[in-house]
């Protein structure tokens, strides 16, 4: 790890001035959980860290007019435990569960699932976002079981976050905050495919901090489903959420989402179509897991993810509506 | 000559309880002090300082600016100019500075430039390694051409179980001082702390008797902590260039994932023959094995039913730019079993008959029909075969499908070469010392048993030393050697110093030495507890003078002596749940049948064999080194990527210890090594029961089910 | 909820006072005594622990947040300590094994109940695992064994000790429900 300054400012206002113009300045720190490891490793070496847990501001679940408020800072434990999150969201549920270390869920925080950088592991050994070396393309020509099926180039790292899915299907805002103000973002234009390794994957400035997420409560049927290799903590193969619109037992208007299989959640047009006005059963969320995955353009190792995501698709549906497989 | 043989089972007061590890509270506790733990006065700590390149030439490297880092100490460069490395994170220098930090950050000040050289980093592919295979030469017993001709059926398969990293959760290393009047202190995370001895003062040409280890305990060895290693050695020499000062360095542990240990991988076509009702006639293989730049690794192939009449096998040792195999908890036992179970059980499904029938009907092909006969049915009986098992691929409707498997393992164990001694101090207190090692087995526990069970008092009343070159010289604790020799040893010096103190309590006792036994706390003519004297009293008779005697155990004599012995099988039956939707196997349960001889406690025995079957269960179906075909280098060097089974992802286990008077008499095997071996066959031929096809390549991950099960090869 | 933090960062600054990146003195409180050290606001609480404060019952296993092999109880949430900066953990509740394992001279009933139940081997895992079923158990006193499953899973084993530790902690929680040491 390389040295750095730190700082630990009690508001919002204090830590926005503490940061810098470039990614190279300065780095949030909430719960650590990435951002420890990535300096370790020396992915990231920002010249000051300023550590964003002591701002009250940023914490808290709760519930506001534009829907349920979840502060950066709430914990994947707080998300889990929440009733309200429970009760109107249990897609964002299933997902806190599916971080099966409790050590994690209890420093990991809503904001740091969100900006985590990629699992990849040729990003991890530095090779950058777009993983090239001496003009090859390491993901392309190596090791790429755990890549993207689809948006596939130039960067095939998969996105890491847990609630990003369901963000997404539930139609949340992500708001941000700058020195010159603040900002809201559709969850699912905050997570971008990054065109070179100088760029982030999600569409934060470096002056810039995520606050809070507001995510509407409509009625919606939702549900995530996680398929990972582990019961212990493990990050998942493929992961679907899904917000079902039902019109009597119909579903009159649908959002999937598809997580760890592109560098963004990957939103499946094709699958909310083949639902739409049909009763969730076995034979149509399998009909919509296979409309998900139609277009998944896999990589040398890693077809069977498609296999994969068909069946988070399906499993997802039949939670959201309650169906036994 | 004194009577060493252990007691009737019946008449043991110690042995065969179970007892809590003495070390228990100790290590549960935090206070429990690993090498890795040491802080001393004036320590520095060492980094490392590893190339990135898999194959590359050093051609310059310059220190001057890491030596002049604030809080350097010294340098040690390992790979000077003109050497040529072999693989990738091969240590090229080490730093020792006043703080890990100034460590660090001076090894990013060396410069070294390499010349980049090709590298080979893959061997699953024979066609693709090229000059890197070097084959054996064939092996043919009976006349395996005929027998392929007569044969009923005949199955053929491939199968393939990947290089594992050993993942010591210590990492390898030391604290070590090197003083200017050339004694050298050292304290190793160790499997050898009597041998190390030797090995150090050889690296670093001192005296051995200039060399002190000590080792209080040892997080983790599995075969991978015997020599002191390159970092070891640094280690000492940059003690040495700082006066002395002691120098403490453990490896990172994205180093020490890739450069510490590591298991070789195996490879086979196999081809198996058999007369229309089951009974194996042919074997053929081709396979191979890389374990690392050297080559080496060769699995014993065919495992257990070694006896198949017309064999032909060809072996190549594949060199790659990978970092060297180590010792691994039964050395290529587990791919062996593997190979041959899979094989055996693909067999069985072309023959359409029930596996276990085949394993049974053929058990005259191994070295121990009757074991396997006994253990394949109480396996069986355990793991509910009657009811569970069906026909390959006939396990109904829906994405779940079940299955069970075979495995089969054995071992020699037997005990190693170990002194002991036995000190009876004039207060009563006795203390037993051996230049022995505790890796987690519970060799402090056993050894306290033994000598309470010698003496006639209990473990609380013994003080076991271990750990420390100032004891007897014991062996390395590798093979399943441990307990076998310590017990034995521990036996024979409690005895011999029994004998010497009954010599000295004889006269008030008034009856003749041979004629006392030591009984319940008490010395005693025997069968008379009237004429007895409580141990502290009889203790007291010695004045001033400590009883202190040895026992040793000799390999080649313990057979006639009946304290240990070598020799056992074992059989494992996975029961597993395939979702064939998604790939992930998940572990019902898993029963594990085994020949264990004398057993000193069951307690640490049993954990002995659960944590052998988890290890399996990890081999199974999640460990696996990864490596970069571009870069060379390991791609899951951190554990994050390095999976192992956490505690959600193990079901149930059974184990079924074999404790009878029959097993009893053999004297004490060894346990650690023989039920690590055939979980992963067994789980294996579970899924492929489970799901109706072999998946080929262990572990069977998500991946490599789905590609089975779609007829992707990868 | 974390509770909210009222204390004064370390060092001479007020906020939003910089520190660093060379070494400042802080103060940790660790099993309620509080700790004056200097560090760089690089280290993390666990080198600090192991390397400045021969608190070594945490250890430095995977070191990226991974195996557990660090836990510690951050105002009585375990966390593992390697992924926490030194500096971060000032005004903190800081409990490492050394804090409860023998408190009293006694050993806490999850001590108790993992030597009882053999849930240890080479032992470099353990004081994780006990530390996080003290956490575990503090918040759940009476677990199922599907809960038990749940709650350490953020700690890995490499000896495979988990069929004694599955019965350790259902063990120790009828032990502190029975207030032996509770």
């Amino acid at each position: 790890m390389q040295p750095f300054e730190y700082a630990s400012p009690k508001t919002l206002k204090e830590a926005l001035a503490l940061l810098g113009s470039a990614w190279s300045d300065a780095a949030v720190l909430a719960g650590g959980t990435d951002l420890i490891s990535l300096m370790k490793d020396e992915v990231m070496s920002p010249k000051r860290v300023v550590n964003i847990k002591e701002i009250a501001e940023l914490k808290g679940i709760s519930k506001t007019a534009a829907g349920i408020r979840i502060g950066a800072l709430a914990t994947v434990d707080e998300v889990l435990s929440s009733p309200l999150i429970r009760a109107s969201l249990p897609a964002l549920t299933e997902a806190a569960r599916g971080v099966s270390s409790p050590q994690i869920r209890n420093m990991g925080t809503f904001g740091g699932d969100l900006c985590q950088r990629p699992r990849c592991w040729y990003f991890r050994a530095g090779f950058g976002l777009i993983a090239r070396y001496e003009g090859k393309d390491l993901v392309a020509e190596g090791d790429n079981r755990y890549h993207a099926i689809f948006g596939n180039g130039p960067a095939r790292f998969v996105s890491a976050s847990s609630f990003g899915p369901a963000l997404v299907a539930l139609g949340a805002k992500i708001r941000i905050a700058s020195p010159s103000g603040t900002r809201e973002v559709d969850a699912e234009k905050f997570f971008v495919s990054p065109t070179s390794s100088d760029v982030r994957e999600v569409d934060l400035k470096p002056n810039e901090i995520l606050t809070e997420v507001i995510v509407p409560v409509t009625g919606a049927k939702n549900a995530t489903c996680e398929v990972r290799q582990k019961d212990a903590l493990d990050w998942p193969l493929a992961t679907a959420s899904v917000a079902l619109t039902m019109k009597g037992t119909a579903v009159a208007s649908a959002r999937v989402v598809l997580g760890h299989v592109a560098p963004t959640p990957w939103v499946s047009a094709e699958a909310a179509r083949a639902i739409e006005g049909k009763a969730v059963t076995a034979e149509t969320a399998e009909a919509a897991g296979k409309a998900a995955v139609a277009a998944a353009r896999p990589l040398s190792m890693n077809a069977y993810k498609v296999q994969i995501a068909a069946a988070a698709v399906k499993r997802a549906l039949l939670a959201a509506a309650g169906v036994k497989a | 000559m004194p009577e060493y043989r252990w007691p009737e089972m019946s008449k043991r007061k110690v042995m065969g309880k179970r007892l809590n590890r003495l070390d228990g509270i100790e290590k549960a506790s935090g206070r429990a002090k690993y090498c890795s733990d040491i802080n001393k006065p004036g320590m520095l700590h060492g980094a490392t300082l590893v190339c990135p390149y898999a194959h590359a030439r050093v051609k310059s490297i310059d220190t001057s600016e890491a030596e002049k880092h604030p809080g350097v100490a010294g340098v040690h460069v390992v790979s000077p100019p003109g050497t040529e490395i072999y693989w990738a994170h091969c240590e090229v220098a080490f730093v020792a500075a006043e703080t890990e930090l100034a460590a660090r950050d001076a090894l990013k000040k060396i410069k070294v430039e390499y010349e980049v050289l090709p590298h080979v980093v893959h061997e699953a592919d024979l066609k693709k390694v090229q000059d890197r295979a070097k084959a054996a030469g064939e092996q043919i017993e009976g006349d395996p051409d005929q027998a392929l001709k007569e044969a009923a059926v005949v199955s053929e398969g491939f199968y393939g179980i990947p290089v594992l990293e050993h993942c010591c959760l210590e990492p390898h290393g030391s604290v070590v001082s090197w003083t200017p009047d050339n004694k050298v202190e050292f304290n190793p995370s160790t499997q050898a702390v009597t041998s190390i001895r030797g090995d150090m003062a050889r690296a670093l040409n001192v005296p051995a008797a200039n060399v002190h280890v000590h080792q209080d305990h040892i997080g983790g060895g599995f075969g991978s902590k015997f020599q002191p290693d390159r970092w070891g050695e640094a280690a000492a020499r940059l003690s040495k260039a700082a006066g002395g000062r002691p120098v403490k360095l453990f490896l990172e542990r994205n180093v020490e994932q890739v450069i510490a240990g590591c298991r070789p991988s195996a490879f086979a076509r196999i081809k198996l023959g058999a007369t229309k009702d089951g009974k194996i006639t042919l074997w053929e293989s081709q396979s191979w094995a890389t374990g690392g730049f050297t080559g080496g690794g060769s699995p014993p192939i065919p495992y257990v039913y070694t006896r198949i009449p017309n064999q032909r096998k060809n072996h190549s040792a594949v060199s790659t730019n990978t970092a060297p195999i180590r010792a691994w908890r039964a050395p290529n036992h587990q791919q062996a079993s593997y190979l041959t179970c899979a094989a055996m059980e693909d067999l069985a499904a072309k023959l359409k008959m029930d596996p276990l029938e085949l394993f049974l009907k053929n058990v005259d092909l191994t070295a121990r029909p009757d074991t396997y006969e006994r253990q394949l049915k109480k396996a069986a009986e355990l793991a509910e075969w009657k009811k569970l098992w069906h026909p390959r691929g006939d396990s109904g409707r829906g994405h779940l499908k079940r299955g069970l498997g075979i495995g089969v393992c054995t071992w020699g164990g037997a005990g190693h070469d170990s002194t002991a001694r036995c000190n009876i101090h004039p207060d009563g207190t006795v203390e037993v010392e051996l230049g022995s090692q505790d890796l987690g087995t519970g060799t402090r526990t056993i050894i306290a048993q033994v000598a309470a069970e010698s003496l006639g008092l209990q473990v609380n009343d013994i003080r076991v030393k271990i750990g420390d070159t100032n004891y007897p010289p014991s062996g390395t604790s590798g093979g399943s050697t441990t307990v076998g020799g310590v017990s034995s040893s521990t036996r024979k010096a409690t005895i011999n110093a029994l004998t010497k103190l009954f010599e000295e309590v004889a006269p008030a006792l008034g009856a003749p030495a041979t004629e006392l036994e030591a009984v319940d706390g008490k010395i005693q003519v025997k069968g008379n507890p009237a004429k007895s004297l409580t141990w502290k009293a009889a203790c007291a008779k010695l004045g001033v003078k400590t009883i202190s005697e040895t026992g040793q155990n000799i390999p080649r004599d313990a057979p006639k002596e009946g304290l240990n012995t070598g020799g056992v099988g074992g059989v494992q039956i996975a029961d597993v749940t395939v979702d064939v939707e998604t790939g992930v196997v998940k572990m019902n349960r898993i029963v594990a049948v085994q020949d264990c001889g004398t057993i000193i406690n069951p307690k640490t025995a049993e954990s002995q064999v659960y944590g052998a079957i988890i290890m399996s269960i990890c081999g199974a179906l999640m460990e696996e080194r990864i490596m970069d075909a571009v870069t060379g280098r390991m791609l899951n060097n951190e554990m994050e990527f390095y999976k192992l089974a956490g505690i959600k992802d193990i079901g149930e286990i059974v184990v079924h210890l074999e404790i009878d008077e029959i097993n009893d008499k053999r004297g004490v095997i060894g346990l650690g090594e023989p039920p690590a071996v055939g979980g992963i066959a067994a789980i294996a031929n579970a899924v492929a029961n489970a799901i109706g096809v072999r998946v080929p390549l262990v572990p069977m991950t998500p991946m490599n089910v789905l590609n089975a099960l779609s007829g992707r090869m990868s | 909820m974390a509770p909210a933090l009222l204390e004064q960062p370390a060092g001479a600054q007020t906020a939003p006072g910089v520190m660093g990146p060379g070494a400042v003195p802080i103060t940790l409180t660790i099993n309620g005594k509080p700790m004056k050290v200097s560090v760089e606001p690089r280290e993390t609480l666990l080198d600090v622990l192991r390397n400045k404060l021969d608190l070594t019952g945490a250890k430095r296993v995977c070191d990226r947040g991974t195996c557990g092999a660090c836990s510690v109880l951050v105002n009585g949430k375990v966390m593992y300590a390697c992924t926490i900066l030194a500096i971060d953990a000032q005004g903190k509740q800081i409990t490492t094994i050394e804090g409860f394992a023998l408190a009293g001279g006694r050993p806490h009933p999850v001590v108790q109940a993992f030597v009882n139940n053999d849930a240890q081997q080479c032992g470099y895992c353990t004081p994780g695992f006990v530390v996080a079923a003290k956490a575990f158990l503090d918040a759940n006193p009476n677990p199922t064994y599907e809960q038990v499953k749940d709650g350490l899973g953020g700690n890995l084993c490499r000896c495979g000790t988990y069929v004694g530790v599955r019965q350790a902690v259902l063990e120790a929680a009828k032990a502190m429900k029975g207030g032996r040491n509770a």
